[in-house]
Order: structure tokens, then C-alpha cells, then sequence
């Protein structure tokens, strides 16, 4: 019995939700009326175990978890601005838990892998990070459109200082450049938010932001979006355009990536593990959660082009990624690359692909987390990310390149690894209606594996040509925990995935019905199988029934071995 | 009866609890553990698999006729609707000949490894990484084999290509063995894209039926329900003039084939085999000639169901198995690394494989996979030993006359020599000729005949350049310097004791089950139960032939005419007359380049594919696509020209760089919501 059993179910999501704030804010009290003053380490420290806490709440969440609703579950809901229809309404579903456990998973880690690292302005940087912590788990729990909203705008302020204050030298340009991508897509959300609340006003006669509706008042979520009208006036087509492009800049998609790489090569190691690890997962979850649900007939409509341009991310980041020089690019196209298919999952329409996709955010943010970390332990030893500056590592490092090469064979696929899982699925359910979606995205696992096993021979392999790298020291224990921390669970899914799994089923599956029922038919459409129509196969001199291959063969047996 | 055996699982466990205690202990504990806890740990693991596996197969042959398989669930591995796949494993008589295999000759190879890897003093912990690696490898192939579903069977697929991986470039200090065991590893990733593709479409196909399964025994039993389905092309590649559709199980064989090419190296993927050569000896005898490359083999038969459905497909196999052959037999007649002969004698011998499968004697397949593995891994291993005695020269050129300092490597070397050269009454001689009988019976097969005069021709190939390889290395007189030569030595027991076991079951394994013909006229007949075909014609069922008994002799006499044949001109040239090697070698110069050049094919995909590709990679897609079209006419255009109007007409509002945009934009989303209200409400 933990002390966490005592928070009530209808808290448990808020205290999980504030908890890193009200941590840095108790912080900032008590720095303000102590003298002398905190110390660094004690910041550090405190924040450590705050995240420990935080990541205890969020598994916490799972135990509580019921997987045969497919609905949400430990609901809050109190007014906030009254009469504007804005409340304060919480909610989890399989959707959302595990992007939630993932957070409250990877904040720790990040925070004990770069123990050493930040020396400037700790404090501010701790603060930062739990503050982002807050805003990422409030966007995945958040029920109210307003809120969602607030959170995901949040998010951005200190994800900007991570990298204005803490990055490389081109810092500003990149901080500028992600900030105004995103900006253009959230503006646009607004817009499609807005206009979806008067589209619902006027249907049911009442203003509310609530998503989902609450004690059968309806929700958003409930509004008729229109698919008929002339060529240029499909409601729902435009909504669902402001809404997909909000969410495939953060995703990101081809061709909004561009942001991308910019902001990993100049993030410190913490904000990339978090960015790659956790924010992405913004843009997926945004399209599974709002875009595909509330538009399903434009989503459908245009899923050709989603899926176009999901197949060419993969493909195209893989080629870039190819020919990157530093290693921190490397991984910032593979994240293009990556999310590509996860974007493929949620648009096959299907079970199978739908939950490849949510295990494959779960994946990635630990696999590419994990990557970002690993490189970020090099270069604080060596001060570079260049491929060319590396060379035999291994024999200097070999504990730290078998935790990379595990978490390689991870990012590429390698079954038993938790890549494989999400991305079969994925594949295996895009291949239902888009079979040769899927055959140009599998042509990623063959790219996939070139990227990295080039940039692990390089980096690696090979005889050391540097002097410099001839006296690294290999991973303190330190930094054996992150690593193992973190192959635990590329293990754990990959070996048994039915514990991510199956929490997921009941949500999809209403997810699936909705789609279904808000207009969007999800069967067959594209027939790939076409059985000519003939009187069906009958295997030769077949007894009735029983074990018909068997006998089969005993029958084969027996007449050759009669001649 | 029951099928379910809990005991299955043992054999797969044992290695992987050797991997997790040596692993754990190279991650978190410092320096390595003891040479003896590393041989114990290491060997022992396997060589407890075999006892295993030895005891179950027994069990299984006690099992009545027709109801041979055990069937070993663990849980549900990954399963979304309507996707569904066990971890399970099944033990049946084509997967218990391979665990027997596996297990058996990997025991003998750890044991070997011990001997030849107690030299290498290149790193500390490289003896304990060596072993771990091994056991790895065994782990994965031992799931390979006994998976009971394409996706397990794919575990081991892919952990098989990644000890390959590692252990190619295990001496990973010079480039060279770190390029090979990189390259290894992306051409099977080709082949492993095919080998997806064929799941997917399997999967999607049986659910079309009403079954969706990956499952052996369901795909099996649902598998003529798919017989005459059809796949419509989409009208992008109506080119293809001569297939407006395709056969369903005729494409997804297709796909998994070109899988098993990548794994089993056959044309067009066989170029990384023989550069896998750069790994240790005992990995190459391992992994590259007697257990993973058969792994394409295996699958073949154990989806024989299907591929028996879809004669496009076998005669595909068929066809690329018999040009594999003769194309690998010829190049190996020029090479002069040791190892070099052996690896394309593999591919080539791999082909063999094929040619059987495809035509549909998947018992003949497996015999010569079986009886392969023992010589092949002989051969190996003799060339390892030769090479520890040379101190790590391979060049053939460089040796000769060591048949006096290496007496027991020279014997036991020979042995395999003339098995695989197909002597009679040798292993090799039976299973080539079963191999050679079913393409010639093979008469659904288009060009049967044509496949059999090439499998005839590479049977004497084959005996030409073993031949030529022995007497090089061990006839005559030597050509290493004096100071070499008097270095050399004899290996230690560690390394012959697995050599004369597995001398031994090169010589005689067929005696555990000769072919049907051999067992009449030398024992009198046998029974049923003694044969393997039989024993594996309820878990691949090779299609019965009509060739008379008296044709099978004249088929094996011609067959082993060839083989004389061979071995006569290998011993004329290189035993007896040495001085005409180099005339005749000029004779044929044009044609000797060609192959000692390896038909370039290296050189032609570097040229065709890998060099392209990055090209486009970095001048289109990353520099002109990204850098250009995209950020600096896309983003920061908009940027520029978003601030030039905000310079030139609304400069009142221009307070800084990021408001402005801000302002821009909330306008504009004014606007448009001022738009859509019209048509919404």
C-alpha cells in the first residue's frame, strides 16, 4: 500500500498533472526566505526525486487503470470560466496512458543523465524541465478544448529557453524558427477550435469547449461537421486541414520537418531527449485523439495524400539521415523517418495499425530518447558529434557501445526489440487497404538499418585515429543505470508487448466505432484479394472433418508408399 | 494423444541463459569472468540443448506415423485484431533434424572455438565475448527452427543476421572485418524486406479465407482454399505484360524467396558470404557454411505447403538455386584464400539446396543441408587449423607440403575433401545424388533436364576445385619460406577431437538413413521408419517420383563419373604435373580474370545502387529538397517576405521580429474564421 492509494481517483490526474510545478514552485518559495541560499545540488536533488514521485504517479495512473473501458476513466471536471463552456476536465483513456507513463518514465532519466551536464544556471534549468513536464502531461489528460489548448501553448515557453538558454551557437535561429513553425499550426488549431465550438452552439444550443461530453451533455466531439456542399466548401475538409496541419508540423511530417534537425542539433541532451522522447508525440497524439475522430470522412477522403506523405517521410529521412555528418542530425532525420510510420499506423483506419502506431510513440520516445542521451554521454566526454571526430570506441567504451548498439538494433527493428513490434503491426495493418503504402514503407527497415549501421561502424568500429579518444573513460555507474533503465523496456515490449497492448484494445475499438458512426466507413475499400469466382478449392479425397491436413498427408503417405 | 511438451522450451533456454549470465556480467561487473567459468558456460549451454533436443526427437520418433509434432506454447506474443501471433515453439521431424544439426555440430564447434580462440589476445574480454556471441547465435537459430509461426521463425531470422553482424566484425579494430559483417547484415535486410512483404501478404491472404494466421499447422490446413486466388496488379505496373495477375501463393513465395536468397546467399544477394569470411574461422564454419546460411533452405520446406501450390515460384527456386551453383563453383576455381574456396563452395552448395527444394524433393533439400553441414563444417574447421598453424596466413599460394606438419588436420581435411567431391560411399555422394534425382524427376519443372545437366556439371566443378584446394594446401612441396614452414605446427586437442567427429559423420552419417535405393541393395531393405524421407514427408511433402531403379544407378554412375572426372583433372594438374597450372592459366586468360575478378559483381552494384543512391541522397534530397526548396525558399521566403510587407506597408506595427509575425497571423486566423462562420452556422 504506497501513500500515493490515498489520493482520491478524481485528483489522482491533477496531482499527477501539477505536481512538477508545485514541486519547483515550493522550490522557489523556500530559495526565496532561505539564507544562505539553496544549493545547486539540492535543486538538482529535489527535482531528481520529484521526478521519481512524479513517474511513481504515473504508474499510479496505469494501476488504476480499468483496460476493459473503452471510455475515460478518472474524470475531474470542475468549472473554470463560467458561461464560456471553459472547465477544467481531466480524463485518461488507453490512448493517453501510455504517452503519460512515457513521460513521467523519461523525466528522471533525462534528469540523472545530465547530472554533470547543465552546470549553467541550474536552478532556471531545472525549473524548466519540470515545468515542461507539467504542461506535456496536462496537453495528453486534458478533456476541455480550452485547456488542451493552454497546455499545448505552455509547453512552448520552456522548451524555447531550453534551447535559447542552454544550446549550441546557432541556438537563436533555431529556438525562433521552432517556435514560429509551431506557432503557425497552433493558430490554426485555434481557428478550427473556434469555429467548432459555434458549429456545435448552433447544433445543440449550448457553449461548452468540453471535447468529450459529460454527464450526457454533448461534447465537441458530438458536433455534425459537414462533408457535403460544393467542391470548395466541405466544412469538415477545412477543419480537418487546420487542425492536420497544426498537428503534422509538430509531428513532424515531410514537408513541415524542417524545424526539426535545427532544434536537436541545438538543444542540449535533456531538451532533445524530451523533444524527441515526448513533445513529437504531441503532433501523433493530437491526430489520433481530435483530427481522426472529429473529421473521419475528410480523414478518410485524404488519406491517400496522409499516407503519400507519411510513406515519403520515411523514406526521404532515411535518405538524409544517410548522409549526415553529425550524429545528433543522424537521429533528428531518423526521427522524421520514424514518425512517418507511425503517421501510417493511425491512417490504415484499423486495429492492427492503430495500435502499432500508439506502441510505436511509446517506442520511439524511448528508443530516440535514448539515442539523444547515449550521444549526449560522448559528447560531454569529447565535445563533438561529429561521425569523423570517432572511430573504435568500442575498445575504449565497450560498455557504452553495447548499450548503443542495443539501442540501435532497437531504433532499426530488430525483432524482440520494441521497434519491431510497433512497426510490424503498423505495417501489417497498413497493408490491409494501402499494400504498396506498405511495400515502400518496409523498404524503410532496409534504409533504416544503413543509416545507423554506418554511423555505428564509423563511430565505433574501426581502428582509433584519434588520439583524443584513446583515453575515454567508459559509462561511470551513473550512467549504467540511464542506459539499463532504458533497455529495460525496449526488452519488456519487445518480448511481451501484451502489457502495452492490451490496455489499448477497448479504446481503440471505440475510437474505431466512432470513426465508424461519425461517417467514416473503416471496412474494406481498396480490395487487394480478389478470389476468382469459381467453385471453391477442394483439397483432393478429403475426409469430413477432424484434422483434415493431417489425414491429408496420412493419405499421401499411405498411396506412396503403396506404389 | 497429446502434442503439447513443455521440454521444447528447454532448448532454446539453455543458450540464452548462458547469454543473460555472461552479458550481464560484461555490462556491470569488471574484467572477465575466468577461462574455465567461460568455457563451462559457454560450451555447456549447447551441449545441453543437444541432450535435450536428442531426448525429444527420440520421443518424437515414438509418436505415431503421420502424428510427429510436438507443439510447446509459451504465451501470446504480440496480438492485435485481427493479428495474432504465439510465442510457440514446434518440434517436428523437419525441425528436428535442424535442432539436431544446430545443436550437434554447434556443440562441436564451441568446443573447437576454445582451442582457436585461446591465441587471440587482441582484447581482454574478447574470449568471453566470443562465446557470449556464439551462444546468442544458437539461441536465435534454435528459434528460427523451432518456431511455430513466420514471426517467431522471424526472431531468429533477424538475431541469427545480427550474431552474423557481430561476429563477422567480432575483430572490429581493422575496417575491413567491420565493412563485411555491416554489409552482412544490409543485404540480408533486403532479402528480409521480401521476407515482411511475403507475411504481410500471407497474412492478409489467409485472412481473406477466414483464418488469419501465421501459424504452421493453420496455414497448412487453410492453404488450398488460397490455391487458385488471384492478385490483380494495380494499373501502375499493368508493364508486366506477360501477368495482368498474379497466383496469391505464387507472389508471397516469391517475396519470402527473396528472403531466403539474402539468408542463404544466392544469386542475386550472395555477395556478402564470402566476405564474411573476415570473421574467425569457427564462425565461418558456424554460422556461415553449416547452420544460419541453410536457414533460406529450412524455410523453403517448412513452407512447402505453399510453395508445393505454387509452381512459378518452386521453378523460380529451382532455377535460381541450379545457377547458383555452377555460378559460385566457377569462381571458386581461381581463388586463392583458403577460406575464399570454402565460402563460394558454399554458395554453390547452398544452390544444391535450392535446386532440390524447387523442385519439390524437400527431403532430398534436407539431406544434403544435413550431410553439408557435417563436411562443410569439417572443411572449415581443417582450414582453421591449418590456419593457426600458419599463423594466420590464408593464401594457398603460400602453403603446400603440409600434409607432413599437420598429419591428423591433413587426414581428417581429406575426408571432407572427397565427401563433398562425392566419391561413393561417402555422405556427400548420397544426398548430391538425391539432390540431381529429384531434378531430374522433377517433370512439372520447366527445363528439369537442363537444371539436372547443371547440377551434374557443378557435381564435377566441385570435385575440381576441392581437389585443387587440397593439394595446394597440403600436397607437394612447400612454397612458404623455410622459416614459416618450420613454424608450423600441429593444432591442439581442443581443435582436432571436433575434427575427427565431425571426419567421421562425413564419412558414414548416411548410414543413420540411406536412400531408398542404397538401402535395398545394400541392406536388403529397410524400414519406413529408418528413412528420412519418409520421416519428413509428413512435415514436407516431397512429390513421389516414377525414375526405375535402374535409371537412379545410371543417374548416380553418370554423377559420379563427373565427379572422377574432376578429381582426375584437379590431380593431373595440381598433384601431377604443377608446372602446367600456369600455361594453362594463360591459355585461359580472358575467361580466368573474369572469375578471378568475381564477375565483378561488387563492382557493378556499387556502381548501380549504392553509389547512386547517396548521391541522390546528398545533393537532392538533403541539399537541394531540404536545404533549399524547403527552408530557404519555403520558410525563410515566407519569413522575408512576410517582413518586407510588414517593412514596406504596415511598418507601424513592426516592434521586433517575432510579434510581427504574430500580428500577420492573428489577423489572418481572423479572418478566416470570419469566413468559415458564414458557412457554418
Amino acid at each position: 500500500m504506497t501513500p500515493l492509494a490515498a489520493i482520491p481517483d478524481g485528483l489522482l490526474l491533477s496531482v499527477t498533472v501539477f505536481w512538477p510545478l508545485a514541486v519547483v514552485v515550493g522550490l522557489l518559495v523556500l530559495e526565496f526566505f532561505s539564507s544562505p541560499r539553496l544549493s545547486d545540488r539540492i535543486w538538482r536533488a529535489a527535482a531528481f526525486a520529484a521526478s521519481l514521485v512524479g513517474f511513481g504517479l504515473t504508474l499510479e495512473v496505469w494501476a488504476r487503470f480499468d483496460p476493459t473501458v473503452g471510455g475515460m476513466q478518472l474524470v475531474q471536471r470542475t468549472s473554470w470560466i463560467e458561461g464560456y463552456g471553459i472547465n477544467y476536465y481531466l480524463g485518461i483513456d488507453g490512448i493517453s496512458l501510455f504517452l503519460v507513463v512515457l513521460t513521467g518514465f523519461l523525466l528522471p532519466i533525462v534528469l540523472l543523465a545530465c547530472w554533470n551536464d547543465v552546470v549553467k544556471r541550474t536552478k532556471q534549468f531545472v525549473f524548466f524541465m519540470l515545468a515542461l513536464q507539467t504542461g506535456m502531461l496536462g496537453a495528453f489528460v486534458s478533456l476541455n478544448l480550452f485547456l488542451f489548448y493552454v497546455f499545448w501553448e505552455v509547453m512552448l515557453i520552456p522548451m524555447y529557453f531550453l534551447i535559447g538558454i542552454w544550446g549550441g551557437p546557432r541556438r537563436i535561429y533555431a529556438t525562433i524558427k521552432f517556435f514560429i513553425y509551431t506557432m503557425v499550426g497552433s493558430l490554426l488549431m485555434l481557428v478550427g477550435i473556434i469555429v467548432l465550438v459555434y458549429m456545435h452552439r448552433a447544433e445543440f444550443n449550448v457553449l461548452t469547449l468540453d471535447y468529450i461530453g459529460f454527464a450526457g451533455a454533448p461534447g465537441i466531439a458530438d458536433t455534425t461537421v459537414r462533408m457535403s456542399g460544393d467542391v470548395w466548401w466541405k466544412t469538415q475538409t477545412w477543419l480537418f486541414a487546420a487542425f492536420a496541419l497544426a498537428f503534422a508540423i509538430k509531428v513532424p511530417m515531410f514537408p513541415f520537418h524542417t524545424w526539426l534537425p535545427d532544434a536537436h542539433v541545438e538543444a542540449p541532451t535533456p531538451a532533445s531527449a524530451i523533444l524527441a522522447g515526448i513533445l513529437l508525440k504531441l503532433g501523433t497524439y493530437g491526430f489520433v485523439r481530435f483530427a481522426l475522430p472529429l473529421f473521419p470522412a475528410a480523414a478518410l477522403e485524404y488519406a491517400p495524400v496522409m499516407i503519400t506523405l507519411a510513406v515519403i517521410g520515411i523514406v526521404y529521412g532515411a535518405c538524409v539521415a544517410m548522409v549526415q555528418g553529425d550524429v545528433k542530425k543522424l537521429v533528428a532525420y531518423s526521427s522524421v523517418s520514424h514518425l512517418g510510420f507511425v503517421m501510417l499506423g493511425l491512417f490504415a483506419f484499423n486495429l492492427t495499425g492503430i495500435e502499432g502506431s500508439l506502441l510505436q510513440m511509446v517506442n520511439h520516445g524511448i528508443s530516440t530518447g535514448a539515442l539523444f542521451i547515449l550521444v549526449g554521454m560522448i559528447y560531454e566526454r569529447r565535445h563533438t558529434r561529429e561521425i569523423s571526430d570517432f572511430g573504435g570506441i568500442a575498445h575504449v567504451m565497450p560498455v557504452f557501445a553495447t548499450f548503443f548498439l542495443i539501442t540501435t538494433m532497437s531504433s532499426i527493428g530488430l525483432p524482440a526489440l520494441n521497434g519491431f513490434v510497433g512497426e510490424f503491426l503498423i505495417l501489417v495493418g497498413v497493408f490491409e487497404h494501402y499494400p504498396w503504402a506498405a511495400v515502400c514503407a518496409t523498404s524503410g527497415v532496409i534504409l533504416g538499418a544503413v543509416y545507423m549501421l554506418w554511423m555505428v561502424r564509423r563511430v565505433f568500429f574501426g581502428p582509433i585515429v584519434h588520439e583524443a579518444n584513446r583515453k575515454l573513460l567508459d559509462l561511470s555507474l551513473r550512467e549504467k543505470l540511464v542506459a539499463s533503465a532504458l533497455v529495460v523496456p525496449m526488452i519488456w515490449i519487445g518480448v511481451y508487448p501484451s502489457t502495452f497492448l492490451r490496455p489499448m484494445d477497448a479504446s481503440v475499438r471505440t475510437l474505431l466505432a466512432t470513426i465508424e458512426a461519425r461517417g467514416g466507413e473503416t471496412g474494406s475499400r481498396l480490395a487487394l484479394v480478389q478470389a476468382l469466382p469459381e467453385e471453391p478449392p477442394v483439397p483432393e479425397a478429403l475426409p469430413e472433418s477432424g484434422e483434415p491436413a493431417q489425414l491429408d498427408r496420412l493419405d499421401r503417405l499411405d498411396e506412396e508408399s503403396g506404389e | 494423444m497429446t502434442h503439447e511438451n513443455e521440454a521444447i522450451r528447454l532448448i532454446p533456454l539453455f543458450p540464452l541463459a548462458a547469454v543473460v549470465v555472461s552479458g550481464l556480467w560484461l555490462l556491470f561487473a569488471r574484467g572477465s569472468m575466468s577461462r574455465g567459468a567461460v568455457i563451462a558456460i559457454g560450451c555447456g549451454a549447447p551441449i545441453l540443448s543437444f541432450l535435450v533436443s536428442l531426448r525429444e526427437v527420440f520421443q518424437l520418433t515414438r509418436l505415431d506415423e503421420g502424428q510427429r509434432f510436438f507443439v510447446d506454447n509459451l504465451y501470446t506474443w504480440i496480438s492485435a485484431d485481427p493479428f495474432h501471433a504465439e510465442l510457440s515453439f514446434l518440434l517436428d521431424p523437419l525441425s528436428a533434424v535442424m535442432i539436431l544439426v544446430v545443436t550437434g555440430v554447434g556443440s562441436l564447434i564451441h568446443i573447437y572455438s576454445v582451442g582457436y580462440m585461446d591465441d587471440d589476445h587482441r582484447e581482454d574480454r574478447g574470449f568471453q565475448r566470443f562465446f557470449l556471441y556464439l551462444n546468442l547465435f544458437t539461441f536465435s537459430m534454435l528459434m528460427l527452427v523451432l518456431g511455430d509461426n513466420l514471426l517467431v521463425m522471424f526472431v531468429g531470422w533477424e538475431g541469427v543476421g545480427l550474431c552474423s553482424y557481430l561476429l563477422i566484425g567480432f575483430w572490429y579494430l581493422e575496417d575491413h572485418n567491420a565493412m563485411c559483417g555491416q554489409k552482412a547484415f544490409l543485404v540480408n535486410r533486403i532479402g528480409d524486406f521480401g521476407f515482411l512483404l511475403g507475411i504481410f501478404l500471407l497474412f492478409w491472404a489467409f485472412a481473406s479465407v477466414g483464418s488469419p494466421t501465421v501459424e504452421f499447422h493453420e496455414m497448412s490446413a487453410n492453404v488450398g482454399k488460397l490455391a487458385d486466388t488471384m492478385v490483380t496488379l494495380p494499373p501502375a505496373l499493368s508493364f508486366l505484360p506477360a501477368f495482368p495477375a498474379w497466383k496469391l501463393l505464387t507472389l508471397a513465395c516469391l517475396c519470402l524467396f527473396v528472403g531466403a536468397c539474402g539468408k542463404s546467399a544466392q544469386l542475386p544477394l550472395y555477395t556478402w558470404l564470402p566476405d564474411a569470411m573476415a570473421g574467425p574461422t569457427p564462425v565461418s564454419a558456424l554460422i556461415h557454411a553449416a547452420t544460419m546460411v541453410t536457414a533460406g533452405v529450412y524455410m523453403v520446406c517448412r513452407m512447402s505447403f505453399a510453395f508445393s501450390l505454387a509452381p512459378g515460384a518452386s521453378a523460380t527456386v529451382a532455377w535460381v538455386g541450379g545457377l547458383t551453383a555452377v555460378f559460385a563453383a566457377t569462381i571458386a576455381l581461381t581463388q586463392k584464400d583458403i577460406k575464399k574456396v570454402l565460402a563460394y563452395s558454399t554458395v554453390s552448395q547452398l544452390g544444391y539446396m535450392f535446386l532440390a527444394a524447387g523442385s519439390m524433393a524437400y527431403s532430398a533439400a534436407v539431406y544434403h543441408l544435413a550431410t553439408h553441414a557435417f563436411f562443410k563444417a569439417l572443411l572449415f574447421l581443417g582450414a582453421g587449423s591449418v590456419i593457426l598453424g600458419m599463423h594466420h596466413e590464408q593464401d594457398i599460394d603460400k602453403m603446400g607440403g603440409l600434409r607432413r606438419r599437420m598429419r591428423w588436420t591433413h587426414r581428417w581435411f581429406l575426408c571432407g575433401v572427397l565427401a563433398i567431391a562425392g566419391v561413393p560411399f561417402l555422405s556427400g555422394f548420397f544426398s548430391k545424388d538425391e539432390v540431381l534425382l529429384g531434378a531430374f524427376a522433377a517433370h512439372d519443372l520447366p527445363g528439369h533436364m537442363a537444371l539436372y545437366a547443371i547440377g551434374v556439371l557443378t557435381a564435377g566443378l566441385t570435385a575440381f576445385y576441392m581437389l585443387r584446394l587440397h593439394y595446394r594446401v597440403f600436397a607437394g612441396e612447400t612454397r612458404a619460406t623455410p622459416e614459416v614452414y618450420n613454424a608450423v605446427h600441429e593444432s591442439n586437442r581442443w581443435v582436432l577431437m571436433p575434427l575427427a567427429v565431425l571426419a567421421a559423420l562425413s564419412v558414414g552419417v548416411w548410414l543413420l538413413s540411406p536412400p531408398d535405393l542404397w538401402g535395398e541393395l545394400l541392406f536388403g531393405g529397410m524400414r519406413k521408419s529408418h528413412s528420412l524421407h519418409y520421416f519428413l514427408q509428413e512435415a514436407a511433402f516431397s512429390a513421389p517420383h516414377d525414375v526405375s531403379h535402374a535409371t537412379e544407378l545410371g543417374l548416380a554412375a553418370l554423377a559420379t563419373l563427373f565427379a572422377l572426372a574432376g578429381i582426375a583433372a584437379a590431380s593431373f594438374l595440381y598433384y601431377f604435373k604443377p608446372e602446367m597450372v600456369d600455361r594453362l592459366t594463360d591459355r585461359v586468360r580472358p575467361v580466368y580474370d573474369v572469375l578471378w575478378n568475381k564477375y565483378w559483381v561488387d563492382e557493378i552494384y556499387d556502381f548501380l545502387i549504392v553509389r547512386p543512391l547517396l548521391w541522390v541522397s546528398e545533393n537532392v534530397l538533403y541539399r537541394l529538397v531540404d536545404a533549399d526548396l524547403i527552408d530557404r525558399i519555403g520558410v525563410n521566403g515566407t519569413a522575408r517576405a512576410v517582413r518586407g510587407v510588414a517593412n514596406r506597408g504596415l511598418k507601424f506595427l513592426q516592434t521586433g521580429f517575432t510579434q510581427s509575425y504574430l500580428v500577420i497571423m492573428l489577423i489572418g486566423a481572423l479572418g478566416i474564421i470570419a469566413y468559415m462562420m458564414r458557412g457554418a452556422s
